[in-house]
């Protein structure tokens, strides 16, 4: 990313051209209504599901004593996991020079705002007392991962927005006057938003050394609060928690989340946006081989964090693994490492299944694969605890989602859905002044 | 006023000196008239009371703690308020100069479950809420299965206290590890982190949730009880401040349990009361603790299954039996 900015392409007629383009589906149409509609509809029954789980208590979920962590964490893990793709590709694609993600990395920061703004709710739908949530910064000990966790998702929330909207400033300021089919509110509140932006070269100086530092900032970020997110299931003595490879393992098996999650919401802005232009074949090529590649490291800490402890069967994993590989689980677990890791990586080394509509399905299928993967890391430990479970009803035993607790967890993944369709219908979704400084820069060059 | 009477000459000073005395008097004068006044007042109110509270008209006969039943006027009753700071505090201290320690022998367990019963009742929890189970173990196909009670182990290096974010569960120093209810915040990472499943979670809200409102909660006795927080075993500690045995070493039929002091060297059989040397006990029975190899230091032995004197029936069915 070239820390000078050169501020002709503001003259240039394409700069025209390139808003009017990105600008055209912005602002409330049908389409949007009746599927912000839909959503917020839905929202509100899974609310209620909310407010019952509020008065009667966690009872109402499938939870019990063994296993007393599970879809909402599971949620929890798988919503911390997407949101880390904004770090990898505006980060440190971004920053190693690739030009191709300029017009995804906004998608890329929607995506990680949302997910990570709703990963922090999703905790407090887990918890027990809710309204106590205080006493985490007022007694908070430094020798729980929880209060780290709380402290870098807060830091990666709050990097990760000034990252979406540093950004998006000049965009607000080229808005100015070519917004007229927009409702009068929604210019008002660029003109807030653009902080009276007057594209000076020094503004533009100041900016990218911002983005920059935030960009730094972000990996280590990013890093942490994945790692400390797989060290809440590491520190803990159980079997199939019980691991050093948990933070790496984490951490790839997110960049595989949140890149199916890119390529799904580029496939729709695209084709709702007839945005082919900025988001081109050749967009989805490449964001099929990091999939692949973010794949195969993945596949490789799968195969560490799963062949070591079944070449040795200790007792207590033997029964865990025997769970997942020929047992209650075995469905669940092969599909998502067959369907959802094997078959993608096979089918995206062709690049006949590296085209828009095949990675859109490719991508579903990981995306889904992905939360179930969260699953099974969560769960089934906790149905083997190390001393036998007796004495106990029958539905301390096994561990059955309930319908209630499967609605609040829907609820949470319609809130990131709204999220970011307010996000990518309000604001322009790829950065308009980035494409026209490269036009420019690229008719600069060709003249030359 | 002082400096006004230094200056003044020495009449002045008189006249002033006079003014005040009489003022003065005034007070005293009036003291004695309001306390006159007030006596008649408590006169008129005894008598008034003393005609409330004559003999027959409200008494309630009491049992005392030396077994003597007396009677006592209702108006008398005071209700002792128990301050929740002081019992928040005592419990957080713990007993100095101790460090409580269990013994549990094995070899004597007939699954009577006396000791479950007797802590549920105290804690107020129901019939599948377990501070202490016991569990049916048999370590491999070939050996002799036997019964297992499974209290909190009170771990010296407890795995629980240090993953809690907002110090709900703690170590006091007399080995106990509680939790406190007014502090939690419901996370359950507890659960996950503690190997012996000795934790329970609050799911519904409790069995005696209604009976106990307006109770101050103890944190040595976990009551009352609240939903969507931890409960865990105590080691009685509400019991130990009175220098008693614990509920479930006290219940216990079968003379399974020791309890004690580990700075003492000491523990009483709960059933029996006899007192034997901690060392000496598991010494000479091979005592041993739960998964040591997980570094988590229990304060809870265990003599082995051994010479058992009963055949093993195990005729509750683990599952179904609630």
């Amino acid at each position: 990313m070239a820390s000078e900015v050169n501020t002709d392409f503001l003259q240039d007629k394409k700069l025209d051209s390139i808003a009017a383009d990105i600008l055209r589906p912005v602002g409330i149409t049908q389409g949007f209504v009746v599927w912000m509609g839909f959503l917020g509809i839905s929202l509100m029954g899974c609310i209620y599901a909310y407010s019952i789980q509020w008065d009667k208590g966690l009872i109402v979920t499938g939870l019990r004593d063994y296993t007393s962590w599970g879809m909402y964490i599971a949620n929890f893990v798988f919503f911390v996991a997407t949101s880390l793709v904004g770090m990898l590709i505006s980060s440190i694609l971004g920053l190693i020079g690739f030009k191709w993600v300029k017009p995804i990395a906004r998608i890329a920061e929607i995506i990680a705002v949302a997910f990570a703004a709703v990963a922090g709710l999703v905790i407090i739908i887990d918890m027990g007392h809710p309204e106590r949530l205080g006493n985490v910064f007022l007694y908070g000990r430094i020798q729980s991962p929880i209060v780290w966790d709380v402290t870098v998702v807060i830091t990666y929330l709050t990097i990760s927005i000034l990252l979406y909207f540093l950004p998006l400033i000049p965009d607000l300021a080229i808005s100015k006057g070519r917004m007229n089919h927009t409702p009068k509110w929604l210019q008002n509140l660029y003109e807030v938003m653009s902080v009276k932006w007057q594209h000076t070269p020094e503004q533009y100086r100041l900016l990218m050394k911002a983005i920059r530092i935030l960009l730094i900032l972000i990996i280590p970020t990013a890093f942490a609060i994945h790692t400390v997110t797989s060290w809440l299931f590491a520190v803990t003595l159980r079997p199939g928690w019980d691991s050093t490879i948990f933070g790496p393992y984490f951490l790839t098996g997110a960049f595989v989340a949140g890149s199916a999650a890119v390529v799904i919401v580029m496939y729709f802005v695209r084709s709702n946006y007839k945005l082919d232009k900025y988001l081109t074949n050749h967009h989805f090529d490449m964001m099929g081989k990091l999939l692949v590649l973010v794949s195969i490291v993945y596949l490789y800490f799968n195969i560490n964090e799963y062949l070591v402890p079944a070449y040795k069967m200790k007792t207590a994993e033997a029964i865990h693994l025997h769970d997942l590989f020929v047992g209650e689980y075995a469905v669940m677990f092969w599909s998502v490492q067959l369907l959802g890791l094997v078959l993608p990586i096979i089918l995206l080394l062709f690049s006949f299944f590296r085209k828009p509509f095949s990675m859109l399905i490719i991508s579903i299928v990981v995306l889904v694969a992905a939360w179930f993967k969260r699953f099974l890391i969560v769960v089934p430990t906790q149905d083997h605890p190390f001393l036998p479970k007796q004495y106990v009803p029958q539905a301390w035993m096994v561990y059955q989602p309930t319908v209630i607790e499967t609605a609040i967890t829907v609820g949470t993944l319609l809130l990131v859905l709204i999220i970011i369709t307010i996000l990518v219908k309000f604001f322009p979704v790829i950065p308009i002044w980035e494409m026209a400084e490269e036009q420019h820069e690229l008719d600069h060059k060709s003249q030359k | 006023m002082s400096q006004n009477s230094k200056d003044a000459s020495p009449d002045h000073g008189n006249l002033e000196h006079g003014s005040t005395n009489s003022r003065r008097d005034f007070f005293k004068n009036f003291g004695l008239f309001g306390a006159v006044a007030a006596a008649g007042g408590a006169a008129i109110y005894s008598g008034y009371n003393y005609e409330e509270t004559k003999p027959g008209a409200n008494f309630v006969r009491v049992l005392t703690a030396d077994n003597r039943i007396i009677e006592v006027p209702k108006e008398g009753f005071k209700d002792i308020k128990v301050d929740l700071n002081q019992l928040q505090k005592q419990g957080r201290e713990g007993l100095k100069g101790h460090r409580f320690v269990m013994v549990i022998d094995l070899a004597k367990c007939r699954n009577a479950r006396k000791c479950i019963t007797a802590c549920q009742g105290a804690h107020h929890l129901r019939p599948h809420e377990y501070h202490i189970n016991t569990l049916v173990m048999q370590e491999s196909e070939h050996t002799a299965p036997y019964f297992m009670p499974k209290p909190c182990q009170h771990c010296d290096n407890p795995p629980c206290v240090a993953v809690c974010p907002v110090d709900a569960t703690f170590k006091r120093q007399d080995g106990i590890v509680l939790i406190d209810n007014e502090r939690c915040i419901g996370c359950r990472f507890c659960i996950a982190a503690c190997p012996y499943s000795a934790r329970l979670f609050h799911w519904e809200e409790p069995l005696m949730a209604e009976a106990d409102k307006g109770t101050p909660y103890n944190v040595e006795l976990n009551v009352p009880q609240r939903k969507g927080t931890i409960s865990k075993c105590l080691f009685s500690s509400d019991r130990l401040r009175e220098g008693k045995l614990p509920y479930c070493v006290s219940a216990c039929p079968n003379g399974v349990y020791y309890f004690g002091d580990e700075n003492q060297d000491s523990v009483t059989n709960g059933t029996t009361k006899e007192t034997f040397r901690l060392s000496e006990l598991l010494k000479v029975n091979a005592g041993y603790q739960l998964m040591p190899e997980l570094g988590t230091k229990p304060r809870v032995y265990y003599l082995p299954a051994k010479n058992r004197l009963f055949e093993f029936k195990d005729d509750k069915d683990p599952v179904k039996s609630i």
